[in-house]
């Protein structure tokens, strides 16, 4: 019985090796990927297909993903990897489309100051470039509920925030022909959105938002800092009565972030965040990185991270979310001592002692001389 | 030629320790500027090559599946070793040496690339930008002098091993990725060692070459031509794949040649490594350590543009497409510190290696006082210091010497009297 089942899987197999040794020292996939980069089996790509403006500094950019993509949770983000001026760059971002037909996915991205690639995306609009994909992922989505329970929700976007929670919105309550429409599913959804945004013509998704309101399936409250002044978390009770009764997922700049979860600590509330971004401490010294493997050595001063030194130098780093949430990151650090940029922390390495310590490189700098086993 | 230190017109003599520096610093600049150039259009074009060289070689290999019949046989074959050439040059080569890790692409960078060449990227890796690119032309540290096998200079005692030496060049040249594995294992030197002298992890660089030649032996006289079968061309492709292979090793041995062999291009002794050697000094020391082949842009592409080996050899991980630029600016640094820029065509380069190769292969003078007259009689003398003793050796080669010095006079002579 267990040699017939093997048997189709070693034949496969066996064929596999036959065309390496046709291909060696490359393999196959490396001329599959010359016809047909989107196929199964390939690594995750996928293919800019739309980019349309949504305001003057964002866009919305649609992505016919590859054969392998798995699908997404509302609320979460996939990673991008783009060539911006002939150098790889990975990004994540919020996935924010709800069910589509066609396949495609799509992120909303807001051009910021000096961004390389929020600015690349919006305003050179890449159609046609073929994009480097993770599966999505993040935790940032709607509690599991028990079918029939009413559930009530809070929803706090900031600026970009929104993304993510567009994608919830979509999802639950989709645009057809008709206009919005309520699904069964979605029947029980009590949702209040607090959107805080600089001014109105700043405010991404504010036309979706407004419809949704406008069609009662949620109720918006809009926050311009220049008309209403900027927005103190404390007045949220004010704008929102049953507060209590509700979870309350928030995604912004970490300021209002961290107000929030004083807030809501203090009142005995639930509460659900994601970050787009890590406020940092005041830089230390800096100091040396030495990869032994690559045989490189390199001088960091104490504000960038060794993710960004590394790759700066050329040299081939694994990396995730780049905020110190993933661990995708992680290199051993053999001897040494680095910094959390984060909060000033200090990771120490001692050989004989503590042995190899695992760093995340992407939110921590050197402290003097460090030695890495990469 | 001589090492620099020893000559009498030294063509470093006249730079101060101050102008060497500046030399530095200007060559600096030209670097920075590359760099802070290289954007879309250099990613864009190795990109451009990578898949131009994998179409080519796939095409090729279709055409090889019908080689039984000789349009096909040439035409698959020509677009091989066209092929095998580019992956080895162009791309493996450069990749190799960093030019492109900027980019990021875990595809095409130093740390993940294979090549199709049967010396393992890290050996070669090691040996060639390490050691290669930091001892440049240093007699007795920069084993790319010939190998470890051959008489590179004048200063090198002549000993009737060498006679051969054309020979052996050639022969390295139709296996030179062989060679080139070999001298990456140092393979002479570690053979003749007791095992317990070997460097730690030998067993495994000899492993790891053996898999990689069984493999491509595979791939290039089993798998192919096994393909071929059908239309019944299965000899014709190991042929094909042969010719391939042979025409990329005397391509690159030939290009590899002239970069540093060309008559006129300097060599150093060990003694100018001195630990205060200065980035000034080691600039200058690839500059005149290297020659470079002049030609047209798919000469220069071919050559994976170490036809600009003057610039590659200063500026080894600036991508290969920005080289034909330095050299605009580093030419006009020769002519302003008063340097020789080494350039000439590609015959004329390969011709001044070879007659160099030649040249050493007979013990000093002997050329020189070799007239059509004098033929037997000097081959006589040649024929002695072949087979007699070292005794012998030593008194014919004095008798040499001093037979060349009258020549050199009496030609001297003949210079100033026409004038
Ligand atoms: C889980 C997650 C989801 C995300 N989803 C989205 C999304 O849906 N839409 C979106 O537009 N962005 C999103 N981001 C942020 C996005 O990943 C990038 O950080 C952002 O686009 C900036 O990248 P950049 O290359 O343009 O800027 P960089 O070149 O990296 O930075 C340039 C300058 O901008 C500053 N900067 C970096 N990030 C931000 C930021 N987020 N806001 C303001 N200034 C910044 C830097 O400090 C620096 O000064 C998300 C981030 C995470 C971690
Ligand atoms: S990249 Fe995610 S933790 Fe560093």
């Amino acid at each position: 019985m267990s040699s017939t089942l093997q048997r189709p899987g070693r034949i496969r197999d066996r064929a596999i090796r036959l065309v390496e040794a046709a291909t060696t020292p490359l393999l196959p996939a490396d001329y599959l990927d010359l016809f047909a980069p989107l196929r199964p089996g390939a690594e995750l790509r996928g293919r800019i297909v739309e980019v349309h403006p949504e305001t003057a500094d964002a866009a919305t950019i649609v992505i016919r993903p590859g054969a392998d993509w798995a699908g997404h949770v509302p609320g979460q983000y996939t990673r991008v990897g783009i060539d911006v001026d002939g150098v790889r760059h990975f990004r994540a971002y919020s996935l924010t489309h709800g069910p589509r037909k066609d396949g495609n996915i799509s992120i909303t991205v807001k051009a910021v100051a000096d961004g390389v690639v929020s600015r690349h995306l919006v305003h050179d609009r890449p159609v046609g470039s073929i994009v480097h994909l993770e599966q999505a992922s993040g935790e940032f989505v709607l509690p599991e509920r028990a079918p029939g329970e009413t559930t009530k929700f809070l929803m706090v976007t900031a600026g970009s925030g929104v993304t993510p929670v567009i994608g919830m919105l979509r999802n639950l309550f989709p645009v057809a022909d008709s206009g919005v429409v309520r699904l069964e599913r979605s029947a029980d959804y009590d949702i209040v959105v607090v959107h805080v945004a600089p001014s109105e013509p700043d405010s991404i998704f504010l036309d979706d938002l407004k419809a949704l309101d406008a069609a009662g399936m949620i109720r918006l409250i809009a926050r311009y800092d220049d008309v209403h002044g900027v927005l103190d978390v404390n007045d949220i009770k004010s704008l929102v009565p049953d507060l209590a009764e509700r979870t309350t997922l928030a995604c912004g700049p970490s300021g209002l972030l961290d107000a929030l979860s004083e807030h809501h600590e203090k009142h005995g509330l639930d509460l659900v965040v994601e970050q787009f971004r890590v406020a940092r401490v005041e830089p230390g010294e800096g100091g040396t990185l030495r990869f032994e493997k690559r045989d490189r050595e390199l001088v960091v001063d104490g504000a960038t991270t060794i993710l960004d030194a590394a790759e700066d130098a050329g040299l081939l780093m694994r990396s995730g979310c780049r905020m110190g949430l993933c661990q995708g990151c992680l290199v051993p650090m053999t001897e040494g001592t680095v910094r959390d940029l984060r909060n000033g922390q200090l990771t120490t390495a001692i050989p004989g002692e503590s042995g190899t310590v695992k760093v995340q490189t992407c939110i921590n700098t050197a402290a003097g001389p460090c030695h890495f086993d990469h | 030629m001589t090492v620099i230190q020893k000559k009498s017109d030294n063509p470093i003599a006249h730079l101060s320790k101050q102008q060497i520096e500046e030399l530095g610093n200007e060559l600096d600049a030209i670097r920075q500027e590359i760099i802070d150039s290289r954007g879309a259009s250099d990613a864009a074009y190795i990109r451009k090559v990578i898949k131009t060289q994998r179409y080519l070689e796939m095409s090729s290999r279709g055409v090889l599946l019908f080689s039984v019949f000789p349009p096909a046989w040439v035409l698959g074959t020509l677009g091989l070793s066209v092929s095998k050439i580019l992956e080895n040059m162009e791309i493996g080569h450069n990749i190799l040496h960093g030019q492109w890790d900027w980019m990021r692409d875990p595809k095409i960078h130093s740390s993940t690339w294979e090549w199709d060449n049967v010396t393992p990227s890290e050996a070669w890796k090691h040996s060639h930008n390490e050691v290669h690119h930091t001892f440049t032309n240093i007699v007795g540290k920069d084993n790319d002098l010939g190998y470890g096998i051959m008489r590179v200079d004048e200063d090198q005692k002549w000993h009737p091993f060498y006679i051969a030496q054309p020979a052996w060049n050639f022969i390295n040249a139709c296996f030179f990725q062989y060679g080139i594995a070999a001298y990456d294992l140092e393979l002479g030197k570690n053979l003749t060692r007791p095992k317990d002298k070997r460097p730690e992890d030998f067993d495994e660089q000899v492993k790891a070459v053996l898999t990689k030649i069984r493999k491509h032996m595979t791939r290039d006289y089993v798998i192919h031509p096994v393909l071929s079968i059908p239309t019944g061309s299965f000899l014709p492709t190991i042929g094909a794949n042969l010719v391939a292979n042979w025409a990329r090793n005397m391509w690159s041995h030939s290009v590899i040649m002239c970069g540093h062999f060309p008559e006129g291009v300097e060599t150093f002794e060990k003694e100018m490594l001195d630990d205060d050697e200065t980035r000034g000094d080691w600039y200058l020391r690839q500059m005149l350590g290297s020659a470079n082949i002049s030609g047209s842009k798919a000469m220069h592409i071919m050559t994976g543009n170490l036809s600009h080996q003057i610039e590659h050899h200063l500026f080894p991980d600036l991508p290969s497409n920005r080289y034909a630029e330095a050299a605009v600016k580093v030419k006009e640094l020769f002519a302003k510190y008063d340097l020789n820029y080494h350039e000439a065509s590609l015959p004329a380069q390969v011709y001044s290696a070879w007659h160099k190769v030649v040249r050493l292969s007979l013990p000093n003078g002997w050329l020189e006082t070799t007239t059509i007259k004098n033929a037997p009689q000097q081959l006589g003398v040649l024929a002695k210091m072949v087979t007699g003793n070292r005794r012998t050796r030593r008194l014919l080669q004095r008798h040499l010497d001093s037979k060349a010095a009258k020549v050199t006079r009496t030609e001297r002579d003949a210079v100033v009297k026409a004038a």
